[in-house]
């Protein structure tokens, strides 16, 4: 389709984002919640909806819940209850699940966006809500009947509802990237995609630029990476300009995403026709949450990306290239964090982390937390280069090689074993800068008649005799010397 | 309210019952009859009253973070309808 038709359209998307929960039990009885058991051994007669039991809230869950909403700024709803959202289906044996419509426990709040193309965008939440997960339907080639797994049943999910508020698919990318980051950081679910325990459904409609009012929107489902979530937007974007432009009307349905052939398709409009018919759920009692128990909950709240940003940035004084790069991952923020206390060379810290460090982890497909070295062995490392001892490329290559394979000892001991300590007496290094001298007599004239590129070959010849060990900075002042006075 | 037909099919299609010609006329005779013995609560003013969504004072009831399964698949598979070794079975579901 021509550039100039597509721009004429602005595109407007709202995404709804779940997250499991990453708690021992489930949210509403003590099954294990976890990832890949056989199926059907984490139940309950809770779970199967056997008559006559009753559900119990899971505090931690509800915890995760308040410190995501914290960690976005949302404002906490101290009275919460729960609702029932009515559906018939064999995922959820109850009919219905247990959700929160009318009282979420996180309101407002907003998500902070910044693009790889460099759009910063501040993306509104509406909400975040408790519900509870639904089961597995495996629908097997050659089997009539539909099998049913359980063990999701229950498994406690918050739902981070934002406005409308995006305007290009890279945006809702860059959105995913940063709740991923967040729940990982607060610890409260794995934010893995492809394991299903981040999912998310874009609300996607388009209306020509300056227009006030929406389009109509499709709710798209089933996009397994974040990369798809984009790709989704981008085909659903052309394909609502493309029915406008040719007088079509968009109808509000539910699409699914295939990502093989990389379209949306409708989904027959009697399966999504449904009707929730809310109501409170009459067997949790209300939820109140008091000043105490959230205090308690802000008090635990770890530093967050955007805190150690401006940390790294401004009391560090780190570029933000580098601020960027280490907050992504929170081990190695707080690992680069602890190097810090022990060396002022900051820069110098995050040189080695992004590169000695980050390709150390990534050779031995290794976490952070499986590193050998203690931070205050970096500092160590770094301190030997600052005071002229070992050379920079000594430090960042053998020296933290040999460091890992021995993360006892010393930096200075591993040094002197591998013989890397540089000389920067003036004992050791002018009889060598004397020696050179004496066998390039020619090479020296030359340089006193003006061709003083030739320093370059001197330097060469000391380091060669010395094997290395000088210190560069003061051989090279002290080969200038010993040539002008030569 | 009134119930019609048209409220018994909707009604019918969420719950996935399905009633003959006989049946239906029983149901909307019978769902009438409910909802016009809980209209008489319509005659109360409620004007400014919160609505009453718990029968207890009870709240903050909540367990700790504790996993125990205390049923096997074998039990809990007991009385469904239909299983295999691992899973439930249910009638075609189409996604």
């Amino acid at each position: 389709m021509e550039k100039a038709i597509i721009d004429k359209y602005e595109l407007v998307v709202g995404l709804e984002i779940h997250a499991q929960l990453a708690t021992k039990s489930k949210a509403f009885c003590d099954d294990a919640n976890s990832f890949g058991e056989e199926p059907n051994t984490n139940i309950s007669v809770i779970t199967l909806a056997h008559p006559g039991t009753l559900p119990k809230s899971n505090k931690v869950a509800v915890e995760y819940s308040i410190k995501m909403g914290l960690a976005c700024g949302c404002e906490i709803n101290r009275y919460n209850i729960y609702d029932r959202k009515n559906y018939f289906y064999p995922d959820l044996p109850k009919g219905f699940q247990i959700t929160q419509e009318k009282h979420p426990i996180c309101i407002g709040g907003k998500i902070d966006v910044k693009t790889k193309s460099g759009i910063k965008s501040s993306i509104r939440l509406n909400r975040i809500h408790m519900e509870e997960d639904a089961g597995k339907s495996i629908h097997k080639e050659g089997e009539k009947d539909t099998l049913i797994d359980l063990n999701r049943a229950g498994v406690p999910l918050i739902e981070i509802v934002t406005e409308p508020d995006l305007r290009h698919s890279e945006e809702a990318y860059s959105c995913l990237m940063e709740v991923r980051r967040l729940v990982r950081y607060l610890g409260v679910c794995d934010g893995n995609m492809e394991e299903g325990s981040m999912r998310c459904d874009a609300n996607i409609s388009i209306r020509l630029k300056g227009a006030k009012d929406y389009g109509v929107k499709v709710e798209i489902k089933n996009m397994n990476s974040m990369r798809n979530v984009q790709k989704a937007i981008d085909y659903e974007k052309i394909r609502q300009i493309e029915m406008i432009e040719n007088n079509e009307e968009i109808i509000s349905e539910t699409r699914t995403f295939d990502a093989q052939t990389g379209k949306t398709y409708g989904m027959r409009s009697k399966e999504a026709l449904n009707d929730y018919r809310y109501f409170p759920e009459p067997d949790l009692p209300p939820l109140i949450i008091s000043d105490e128990w959230l205090n308690n909950i802000k008090a635990d709240m770890p530093q967050l990306p955007k805190e150690l940003f401006q940390k790294f940035t401004s009391k560090y004084n780190l570029p933000e290239y580098d601020a960027n790069v280490l907050v992504d991952s929170q081990d190695i923020a707080l690992y680069f964090d602890q190097i810090c206390d022990h060396s002022k060379n900051y820069k110098a810290a995050s040189n080695l982390v992004m590169t000695s460090i980050k390709s150390y982890l990534n050779d031995k497909g290794i976490e952070m937390q499986d590193f050998p070295l203690a931070p205050a062995k970096i500092a160590e490392i770094i301190a030997l280069v600052d005071s002229n001892k070992v050379s920079n490329t000594a430090a960042s290559g053998k020296l933290f090689k040999a460091m890992t394979a021995s993360p006892e000892k010393s930096a200075l001991a591993v040094a002197q074993e591998l013989n890397l300590i540089q000389e920067s007496g003036n004992d050791f290094i002018l009889p060598l800068i004397q020696e050179v001298i004496e066998k390039n007599p020619d090479k020296v004239k030359a340089y006193q008649k003006g061709k003083k590129g030739l320093i370059g070959m001197f330097m060469g010849e000391v380091m060669k005799l010395s094997k290395g060990k000088v210190d560069p900075k003061k051989t090279n002042k002290l080969i200038q010397e010993a040539l002008e006075k030569a | 309210m009134k119930i019609d037909k048209s409220t018994i099919e909707k009604i019918a299609h969420l719950s996935r019952l399905y009633f003959d010609e006989n049946g239906e006329e029983k149901m909307l005779k019978s769902m009438n009859e409910i909802i016009e013995w809980v209209d008489k609560l319509s005659e109360v003013d409620t004007d400014g009253v919160e609505p009453l969504t718990h029968m207890t004072m009870e709240q903050d009831i909540m367990r700790e973070d504790v996993p125990h399964n205390a049923l096997t698949r074998e039990e809990g598979m007991k009385n469904a309808p239909d299983h295999d070794d691992e899973y439930f079975k249910v009638p075609k579901v189409l996604d």
